[in-house]
């Protein structure tokens, strides 16, 4: 029996449901964002490897700066903030 | 093809050379094995720092530090010069006690400091622990990135139109007057200098052990810490002569990340990152900064300290006079902040000024030093 209770976020103030087993970098992507984090000159970066190593989807969650969404599972009550 | 001076190394002594010699109405060609800012001069932190273990260190690491300072207004964004200061913490009262006596001498030399209590830490540098019994802060201090410090003084300086930089050319052999390569050319020029670190070992037979160090940097965290953060054990650490040794280093960048150090290791020339030590030198610096560890780092790497047997340069003729043979190599952890001052003390040497540089006793640093007597005479 797979579990198909939803889990509740915030993504930059906005309630979100997901699946469970979703990762922010995931979750943020259904939501339709299209900006993980700035670079340093302020450039737009969105998540690209998906596995840990390209550091592009790099968030703020639950006040941590700079967690990896991908490496990260969604959890319930979860604050996600982006650089949208 | 041929110029007054040939200076073999890029790095941030080569350059500092070069571009002095320039002021001085030379042409110089620069010539290095790698490109620009490459060795030593990329794997160190540049840290700009006032050291007082020595006088002639103390002199000499004094003057430079007042020419950074006034060259800063010069540099561009990219060389991201700051004037953050340092910060010695102290761990427990004979710490506070050194920071002390750090305070007073460096009073009675001129260099402003000021002794933090436990509060005033506190305040300076929230992050700190704080069990940390106080500590000074050395204001003028400061730090650059030396990679592109370099790539301004060779192409930007006032003279640079006096210097060519040839990369990728590897110098096998000096003579008077003569440098040959490894792809056969040599080149020939009045003056030869010869600042390319660890390598001098091989060409000049430089008398000169590779230190190994770790450095990480981290994510960005804007204001997390505002000083170039250091233990007073940094400087027991830094002059161990064997052995393997870590102490707390942490600098801010101007992007917001952290660059945490230190580590020195004898008997390797292996590049690798050894996790070993790496875990040690974080561990040591989650003592200072507890919640370090919760901050990302991004990547880690090491580098080769050229460290001579007393540990001050060399700097200074490498024979006779008359063979306008020189060099200045061997600075260790401390090339960024000596480079200036360095480049003065060798071209008045080469200039044949008999006043020296004020106040930089030139013999500490005459490579001659470490040439033995023959024991028959």
């Amino acid at each position: 029996m797979v579990d198909t209770t939803l889990i509740g976020i915030l993504i930059d103030g906005a309630g979100f449901q997901v699946l469970p087993f979703t990762t922010v970098a995931a979750a943020i992507a259904l939501h339709g964002n299209r900006v993980s984090r700035r670079s340093v000159t302020g450039q737009a970066r969105n998540v690209l490897c998906g596995m840990g190593v390209c550091q592009e989807c790099g968030v703020t969650i639950d006040g941590h700066a700079h967690v990896l969404g991908c490496q990260t599972l969604c959890c319930e009550g979860m604050l996600i903030e982006t650089a949208s | 093809m041929s110029a007054d001076v040939i200076v073999v190394g890029a790095g941030i002594i080569g350059a500092a050379c070069a571009a002095e010699l320039a002021r001085r109405g030379m042409s110089v060609n620069v010539v290095d094995a790698g490109g620009v800012g490459g060795g030593a001069t990329a794997a160190g932190m540049g840290h700009l720092v006032v050291m007082n273990d020595s006088p002639a260190e103390f002199a000499l690491s004094h003057f430079s530090r007042g020419l950074w300072l006034e060259l800063a207004p010069e540099l561009r964004e990219r060389d991201a010069f700051v004037r953050c200061g340092t910060l010695w913490a102290a761990d427990d009262e004979a710490e506070l006690s050194a920071a002390r006596d750090m305070h007073a001498a460096f009073a009675a030399r001129g260099v402003h400091a000021s002794m933090l209590d436990q509060s005033a830490l506190r305040e300076a540098e929230p992050a700190l622990a704080h069990s940390l019994r106080g500590g000074l802060l050395v204001e003028d201090d400061g730090i650059v990135y030396a990679p592109s410090a370099c790539e301004w003084l060779l192409a930007r300086s006032p003279n640079a139109a006096r210097i060519r930089v040839s990369a990728n050319l590897c110098a096998t052999s000096i003579t008077a007057g003569r440098v040959t390569f490894s792809n056969g050319e040599s080149r020939s020029a009045a003056h030869v200098v010869v600042a390319n670190g660890l390598a001098a070992r091989e060409l000049v037979n430089a008398p000169l052990v590779a230190k190994k160090g770790h450095l990480l940097i981290t994510d960005r965290y804007p204001g997390f810490i505002r000083h170039q953060l250091l233990e007073l054990g940094y400087i027991k650490s830094a002059h161990h002569a064997a052995g393997t040794s870590v102490a707390f280093n942490a600098q801010p960048r101007p992007t917001g990340q952290l660059l945490i150090g230190s580590s020195r290791q004898f008997d390797t020339e292996d590049p690798v990152v050894e996790m070993d030590i790496l875990a040690r030198m974080l561990r040591r610096a989650a003592r200072y900064l507890p919640s370090l560890p919760a901050l990302n780092g991004i990547r880690a790497w090491t580098g080769f300290r050229a460290a001579s047997p007393d540990g001050l340069p060399l700097i200074g003729s490498l024979g006779d006079p008359a063979e306008r043979l020189w060099m200045a190599v061997g600075h260790e952890g401390l090339g960024v902040t000596t480079s200036l001052g360095t480049a003065r003390l060798l071209v008045a040497q080469m200039l044949g000024e008999p006043d020296g540089v004020a106040g930089i006793p030139a013999g500490a640093f005459a490579p001659n030093r470490f040439v033995r007597e023959p024991a028959n005479g």
